[in-house]
């Protein structure tokens, strides 16, 4: 997910060829309090007239607490991001976006708002209470880990490291995984080294993410590279797909490959494995269930 | 209905638009334009402007355009955020 600022024309325009499979643009910390009109409106005429192609579009808005969210909102209500990301997540500040939400659907005549919410979770008290907030909209879909903001909420020291950031991405990708909704890490903010953030990507995946903020084009395709499986995992992960075919057409219950039983959390990893090198294009889909079917 | 006060939206940077509205003696909409594809977008860039004044129901006013590239939606938004603020009741957050 690429921050794009709000109030850019330029970066606007070109934000669906930069390579993020999302683009936030953002109406929040990228944009002066004397410019959030003028990115407001912007942003609302460029989600109504330009093209974004196949990249899912996020929109920032003010928290709902300040004079500028509920301005936001009711703006992106009219034009429908395929996401809202709601800053200073709480469980309080959810269920406002939620009824504000619901009062225009019903002004609407009950017709459904497309627009999924993820939350941005970036204070002690919002990691302390992720649960909660999960479940206080059926709209969310995901959740934005804001490392920066919360090491300033916890009045720590943001280091290379992020030793003081591990038990929230722990607890956030944890409680992801119960609610089924994606769990994106938090940008990496130091653009120039490229190789930190490989390791932090890597990081990120394997603590459960999936997928992670970008604030510089630059960063989009290393956080691919940090996200992409492995090769040889994606190729055990078709034979595996394609072993269960076998079974199933033989009327096998269980099967195994080259020695070891496969069960079905090992059958529901290779799936999972399938799709996201789908996704990335390591793997055509016409041959998810053939072995060599990588490109 | 007429602008009273001086308002800006925009900036000089590339695909963007500077707009600058401002009182007009005349009941007419005077518009200045500026733009580094005058010669093969002016005309275009001219009618957009216009529509949109004309759609925020402004007939008297003086505009001072500087584009740099913009594309219609980016020309209406900035036109809208200029009028938006000269004609906002003073106080009012936008």
């Amino acid at each position: 997910m690429l921050f794009v600022p709000g109030n850019n024309p330029g970066m606007i325009q070109s934000a669906s060829v930069l390579g993020a499979d999302c683009v936030i643009l953002d109406l929040e910390d990228a944009v002066s309090l004397s410019e959030k009109d003028s990115a407001r409106k912007l942003v609302t005429k460029a989600l109504r007239s330009w093209s974004f192609k196949s990249t899912e579009v996020t929109v920032r808005i003010n928290p709902i607490t300040t004079v500028y969210g509920p301005l936001d909102l009711e703006a992106m209500l009219e034009v429908q991001p395929d996401i809202l990301l709601i800053p200073k997540a709480e469980v309080a500040s959810i269920q406002a976006v939620e009824s504000r939400i619901s009062a225009f659907e019903a002004a609407r005549g009950g017709e459904a708002v497309r627009t999924k919410l993820f939350a941005l979770i970036e204070s002690a008290a919002g990691v302390e209470y992720v649960h909660e907030i999960l479940e206080s909209s059926p709209r969310l879909e995901g959740v934005l880990f804001g490392g920066e903001d919360y090491t300033s909420d916890m009045g720590v020291a943001r280091t290379m490291g992020g030793m003081e950031i591990e038990y929230a991405r722990n607890k956030v990708a944890v409680a992801c995984k119960v609610h089924g909704v994606d769990a994106v890490d938090t940008p990496f903010t130091d653009v120039d080294n490229h190789e930190g953030l490989l390791a932090d990507a890597r990081k990120a995946k394997a603590m459960g993410f999936t997928g992670k903020a970008a604030i510089n084009p630059r960063q989009v395709g290393i956080i691919h590279k940090g996200f992409a499986p492995d090769p040889v995992e994606v190729r055990y992960a078709l034979r595996v797909l394609e072993a269960m075919e076998e079974a199933e057409a033989e009327g096998k219950g269980v099967f195994s490959l080259d020695g070891k039983m496969v069960d079905a959390p090992i059958i529901q990893r290779a799936r999972q494995m399938v799709a996201l090198a789908e996704k990335l294009g390591m793997v055509k889909a016409s041959n998810v269930s053939r072995e060599g079917g990588l490109v | 209905m007429r602008v009273t006060r001086t308002a800006k939206a925009g900036t000089l940077e590339s695909n963007d638009i500077f707009i600058m509205v401002s009182p007009s003696e005349a009941e007419v909409v005077n518009l200045e334009l500026q733009s580094i594809v005058l010669a093969q977008f002016g005309r275009q860039i001219r009618e957009t402007i216009l529509k949109t004044v004309a759609a925020r129901g402004v007939t008297q006013v003086s505009i001072m355009a500087q584009d740099r590239g913009a594309l219609d939606y980016t020309i209406e938004a900035r036109v809208e955020t200029a009028l938006d603020r000269a004609l906002a009741e003073p106080g009012v957050i936008l």
